[in-house]
């Protein structure tokens, strides 16, 4: 079975939330990634979401945009990342991994040749933003065919329609950016997110994360109220940023706020 | 003139699919928050293309607010200079506002009126775009935003002058190679935040379906026109079409009309920079490969990583590391041959045309002059060429004369 769904399966027996962090890979630097996930998952993270840097990530706000050219500055590719997952996996075979970027880096590599070596590594799922389901054919087969679990955006304005479209090619769970806007953006609304997610649970007994706008304890508590999964980006992000290369500043930072998320989410 | 062609059949209507898709280019690669938008620009489009009142405005405000027709000029003094084939300028840079831009702003701002949308954004690389932008939304009385990259703003300081005066609030763009990539990315992070009030007209023949279909058929009355007057004014079709290629939306827009008429050899001009060889150009088809950037599939100068790279061009408007999805395929079916100059040569055509024919180009526009003046003289000298003058020049004065250390 994916380690998603066993993840979610096991959560769901504990009445608990999943607690999803995001960061990119390499920022501030590649050294930090690998203890960073470790550090992570310590503090209460349920799956990792690892970002692949892309030169121009259009659906990002500046905090992340700033960490992917961080990265960068380290030439970290799509590779390198690969080569993190893999190292993860040495000590921790049990908490799910997703690759989160865009698509230009996976088209270069090609699909199967990085959905083979995405499986080698020990990912266990993929979400490219500026992939849509109608454009994600070819590289759902060739995830699929490696036990991936394609991962899929759903928005605001998102219709019945395409919620449907989208959950039937997503697997593992979809991810509802609550608020109009890039990461980063914005206060979310949690009633309008408990609405719309009763609106897509029409739709799928998959899980359903929510993200965008959640930057502390209080809203993630809220957030856990209604969906299955909290992901939390851009405030570790800026934590990253704000301790300007302190490995130990940051991890501190970091665990320190996914602690706070944890309890609250659980309270 | 022969070209190697890997297909006979008619182009002209052929692509993009509903989908967007030209051959394996184009599509819709972004998130999901502007795919329902997206669907709503496609649908009104759709509609509104076929639309009595919607065309009777559009051509209404082309001929008595932009002044077309422009006019194809027969160059002599430039021709005779060349020694070879005659050739044709089609004076886009007649247009109101200066540029070939405006033909595409005018139809989307129209589209954005329909759809009641009362706040328009842009990006803009040499500034005739963001100018052409702010110029239909002050006539409509819409609020304008243009984000524009920051090495842009310091080489086109006039068009940015223009665009506040216009009433524009002119953004500068600081992240990336801050020139036109960036405004794209930083236009769609605005598009995707305000997609309730904004409308975001792209400048040339890029982005996610339907922008690069929509804006070809905005464009395309320039070869609409340009058929027209060769048959009138020489009696027959030119034997070869040139056309500067920056996203490529001038070069669409003449080429279209005549993509069926497969005796006319059609050559679309990017920006070779410092030289092909030495990597710092904008030649995403001459030496580029295909991937995915705002929105497309497409030729793109990337690494081995899939990062895109900076781009070079003396000329802001070419300096671009992707093009449109339609150029991507005419490459790979053939019926277009994309080649290259560099900065020095588009240097020499812009004093060449100003010096000869008092007719002072734009910097983008010089690239397609330059590639005349090689293409030209091996031929007969009844043989036609028409040119694309995609803009005037007075924006690059600047840039020209820092070039050659002369304080304005
Ligand atoms: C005069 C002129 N020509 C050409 C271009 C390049 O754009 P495109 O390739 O879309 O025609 C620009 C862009 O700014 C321009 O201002």
């Amino acid at each position: 079975m994916s380690r998603i769904k066993n993840c979610f399966d096991k959560l769901k027996t504990g009445n608990h939330k999943a607690l999803i962090p995001y960061v990119t890979a390499g920022d501030p630097d590649p050294a930090i990634t690998v203890p960073l996930m470790h550090a992570m998952v310590n503090a209460g993270a349920d799956i990792i979401e690892l970002g692949v840097p892309f030169s121009d990530p259009m659906a990002d706000g500046p905090v992340i945009q700033r960490a992917a050219e961080r990265a960068l500055k380290h030439r970290v590719s799509l590779r390198d990342v690969l080569t993190m997952v893999a190292e993860f996996r040495q000590q921790d075979s049990h908490t799910p991994v997703v690759l989160m970027g865009y698509l230009n880096p996976v088209e270069v590599m090609g699909y199967t040749v990085f959905a083979e070596a995405a499986a080698q590594a020990g990912v266990d799922g993929v979400l490219t933003v500026d992939l849509p389901p109608e454009e994600a054919d070819t590289l759902v087969a060739a995830l699929r065919s490696q036990q991936l679990d394609p991962v899929f955006l759903l928005a605001p304005t998102s219709n019945d329609e395409r919620i449907k479209l989208i959950c039937e090619a997503a697997s593992g769970y979809v991810y509802y950016v609550a608020v109009k806007g890039v990461t980063g953006a914005g206060n979310l609304d949690v009633q309008a997110v408990a609405d719309k997610l009763e609106q897509i649970r029409k739709h799928t007994d998959l899980p359903v994360g929510v993200g965008f706008g959640i930057k502390d304890a209080k809203s993630a508590a809220a957030v856990a109220a209604v969906a299955d999964a909290v992901v939390v980006g851009s405030a570790l992000v800026q934590k990253v940023e704000q301790a300007a290369g302190q490995h130990d500043r940051i991890s501190t930072e970091i665990t320190g706020l996914l602690t706070q998320m944890r309890v609250g989410m659980d309270a | 003139m022969s070209q190697i062609e890997n297909t006979n059949e008619p182009l002209i209507g052929q692509v993009p699919d509903s989908r967007g898709h030209f051959g394996i280019y184009g599509g819709k690669f972004v998130a999901e928050t502007l795919m329902v938008p997206l669907q709503e620009l496609q649908d009104a489009y759709d509609q509104y293309l076929t639309d009595p009142g919607f065309i009777a405005e559009l051509d209404a405000d082309l001929q008595n607010y932009v002044g077309r027709p422009s006019p194809l000029y027969l160059a002599e003094g430039w021709t005779r200079h060349l020694g070879g084939a005659q050739i044709y300028l089609k004076r886009e840079d007649l247009n109101h506002t200066g540029a070939h831009k405006v033909n595409n702003t005018i139809g989307q701002a129209l589209l954005a009126k329909r759809l009641g949308k009362t706040r328009i954004i842009a990006e803009t690389g040499a500034g005739q775009h963001g100018v052409a932008t702010a110029t239909v939304a002050a006539r409509l009385g819409l609020k304008c935003v243009i984000y524009m990259g920051a090495v842009d703003i310091a080489r086109q300081a006039i068009n940015v002058y223009r665009m506040k005066l216009l009433g524009a609030e002119v953004v500068s763009v600081e992240s990336g190679s801050k020139t036109l990539k960036d405004a794209l990315n930083e236009a769609m992070r605005d598009w995707v935040t305000n997609i309730d009030d904004t409308f975001y007209i792209i400048g040339t023949v890029a982005g996610p379906h339907p922008y690069p279909a929509m804006v070809r058929d905005f464009q395309a009355i320039i070869g609409r026109e340009a058929r027209q007057q060769i048959q009138q004014q020489a009696g027959r079709l030119p034997d070869a079409l040139i056309a500067c290629v920056g996203g490529g939306s001038n070069a669409i827009g003449l080429f279209y009309p005549f993509l069926d008429d497969r005796n006319v050899a059609v050559y679309g001009v990017e920006a070779a920079g410092d030289g092909l060889d030495s990597g710092r150009h904008a030649a995403p088809l001459c030496a580029g490969r295909p991937g995915v950037l705002h929105g497309n599939r497409t030729y793109l100068m990337e690494d081995d990583d899939g990062q895109i790279i900076e781009t070079h061009s003396v000329s802001a408007g070419l300096d671009y590391p992707g093009v449109g999805p339609e150029h991507a395929w005419l490459k790979d079916v053939g019926r277009v041959e994309y080649v290259a100059i560099n900065d020095d040569e588009a240097l020499q055509a812009f004093h060449d045309l100003t010096r000869i024919e008092g007719i002072l180009p734009a910097l983008e526009s010089s690239h397609a002059l330059a590639y005349a003046t090689k293409l030209a003289p091996a031929m007969d000298k009844d043989q036609i060429i028409i040119v694309n003058l995609s803009g005037r020049g007075d924006k690059d004065i600047h840039t020209v004369a820092a070039l050659e250390g002369i304080e304005v």
